[in-house]
């Protein structure tokens, strides 16, 4: 069934009896060609672009539970660009631009709203890095402007720009980044895969992997064995658990990342802005709820629940920007599970068992990747070479030194 | 969180640097033949179990010892807490 204005004008008309399920609740067949585990975000935009652009069949999706219920559901919904590295930005930079044609290619209204991101700077030095930043968006063509004060003040006049301790000196504004709606990216991509005759299995966990000389021939589920030529695995936050079902160990910890919500507001909050001098992001919901978060708590968690001292802290960068934020009354906190990797970025790469491949290491950058991280996995799993904007995602890389340390950090997982 | 310290008591979590997987306690030998790939998976790779995980704290707005906490990952319980300098001596890493 195709969405149109149309149709939602007939069934108003009609007391909304055609509308149908958006995908079918489907029961898992033996043998598939290709099986993507997990039914986030990444996992089905995969089997969409396999199903869309690489001319792929017989494709399941398995879920342990239901589909768009763990990370793609609890992230807050920012889109952008502005990376720095060559192994980052041409990536991200594609993925921006699938967003802004990600409604028509699925015929989902996934509410994508480009009302921009501003990262703010407070430093002489901070200046000079998010001049560098920019540049480096603009050479592989992003947008990128850099603000001054009084341009930033006409914008957004609530902004704490005199702050004794961190003063606002400008910002790095990318005009294209913004937020979508972040269920709709799930039901979106899961109904054009289905559409396209993808089997989206949900209740259905991954228990082990065949692997047999070398080559994985299929997965062990909760329901049943399925046989597949290619597995891929795009389970972000548990890939670690996952991929231990094959002997492999990661370059990856899981952290739990909290993300907060504030009671509704009316507008007040145009664009996406973040504090530099501290880890605080923030937009305002279509229903008018701030939408924040900060950073991770810094010790390994599968718990989907942090702890209360990185919420003051995050409450503190929110005031220090925001001091009006002070009145408003939080509505709910909430954490998801993070793949925090060795140098704060994505492995999207071929594993040195035959047949299996790997999707995860997303860190807290996931979301905004989602439409890129599918289209590279489904070119990885279709033709067996990376993507050319992913081709830095590899394994090998801690192994040789070439890493994508976009903050500088080193191999610690906590700090990027 | 909070943190039994062995020689302190019971101390907020806020209080300390956290590090990872207590394994890292077993530096590889840089003399060994493997030591190539011993050093990488030492640097790199971790068991990241979802459950009970020992790992290091750095009490480093206290009295500055590093810790050995055995904590679950999937519920942040803490059921043991132990001086790294002795978990080391343990395993012979120092005098």
């Amino acid at each position: 069934m195709r969405y149109s204005g149309f149709r939602v004008i007939k069934e108003a008309l009609t007391g909304h009896t055609g509308w149908r399920p958006a995908w079918r609740d489907a029961a898992p067949r033996s043998q598939y060609d290709i099986v993507i585990i997990g039914g986030g975000g990444h996992g089905l935009a995969t089997a969409h672009y396999l199903a869309k652009e690489f001319g792929q069949a017989r494709i399941a999706v398995l879920e342990k539970g239901w589909i768009g219920g763990g990370n793609v559901g609890r992230n807050t919904t920012i889109i952008r660009s502005n990376y720095l590295l060559d192994g980052n930005e041409p990536f991200y930079e594609f993925s921006l631009k699938l967003w802004e044609g990600l409604e028509q290619d699925l015929n989902y209204n996934a509410m994508v709203s480009q009302r921009g991101i501003l990262n703010l700077i407070h430093s002489d030095g901070q200046r000079d890095a998010f001049t560098r930043r920019g540049n480096a968006m603009i050479l592989n063509g992003a947008d990128a402007d850099m603000l001054s004060v009084a341009e930033i003040k006409k914008r957004y006049p609530f902004l704490n720009t005199g702050d004794a301790r961190f003063p606002i000196k400008g910002g790095l504004a990318q005009h294209r980044g913004g937020t979508v709606r972040h269920d709709a990216v799930a039901w979106g991509y899961a109904r054009s895969a289905d559409s396209r005759g993808v089997d989206i299995i949900q209740n259905c966990e991954v228990t082990g992997f065949r692997i047999e000389g070398g080559v994985c021939k299929g997965v062990e589920t909760t329901r049943g064995y399925i046989a597949a030529s290619k597995v891929g695995c795009a389970v972000a936050g548990n890939s670690s658990r996952l991929m231990s079902l094959a002997n492999m160990r990661l370059p990856i910890e899981s952290h739990v990342l909290q993300a907060f919500v504030s009671e509704g507001l009316k507008p007040i909050l145009p664009g996406v802005i973040t504090f530099g001098a501290g880890h605080f992001y923030c937009s305002q919901s279509d229903k008018g709820g701030l939408v924040f978060g900060g950073d991770i708590d810094g010790y390994n968690s599968y718990a989907q629940r942090g702890n209360l001292p990185v919420v003051e802290d995050v409450c503190e960068g929110a005031m220090a920007i925001f001091p009006m934020l002070g009145r408003a009354r939080l509505l709910r906190m909430w954490g998801g599970i993070m793949d925090m990797s060795m140098d704060g970025s994505p492995i999207i790469d071929r594993t040195h068992i035959e047949g299996l491949y790997f999707n995860g290491g997303w860190c807290y950058g996931g979301f905004k990747a989602t439409p890129a991280s599918g289209f590279a996995f489904a070119h990885l799993l279709a033709t067996d070479t990376p993507h050319p904007t992913a081709t830095a995602y590899r394994f090998d890389r801690f192994r040789t030194g070439r890493m994508i340390d976009e903050k500088g950090m080193g191999n610690q997982p906590n700090l990027h | 969180m909070i943190i039994d310290h062995p020689l302190l008591g019971p101390r907020d979590s806020s209080e300390f640097t956290y590090m990872g997987d207590a394994a890292l306690i077993d530096r590889p030998d840089p003399e060994a033949e493997d030591a190539a790939q011993a050093f990488y998976e030492y640097a790199y790779l971790r068991d990241n179990p979802a459950g009970w995980h020992r790992e290091l704290w750095f009490h480093e707005a206290g009295d500055r010892s590093w810790l050995v906490v055995t904590r679950n990952t999937l519920t942040h319980e803490i059921s043991n807490v132990e001086l790294a300098r002795d978990v080391a001596r343990s395993r012979g890493r120092s005098a």
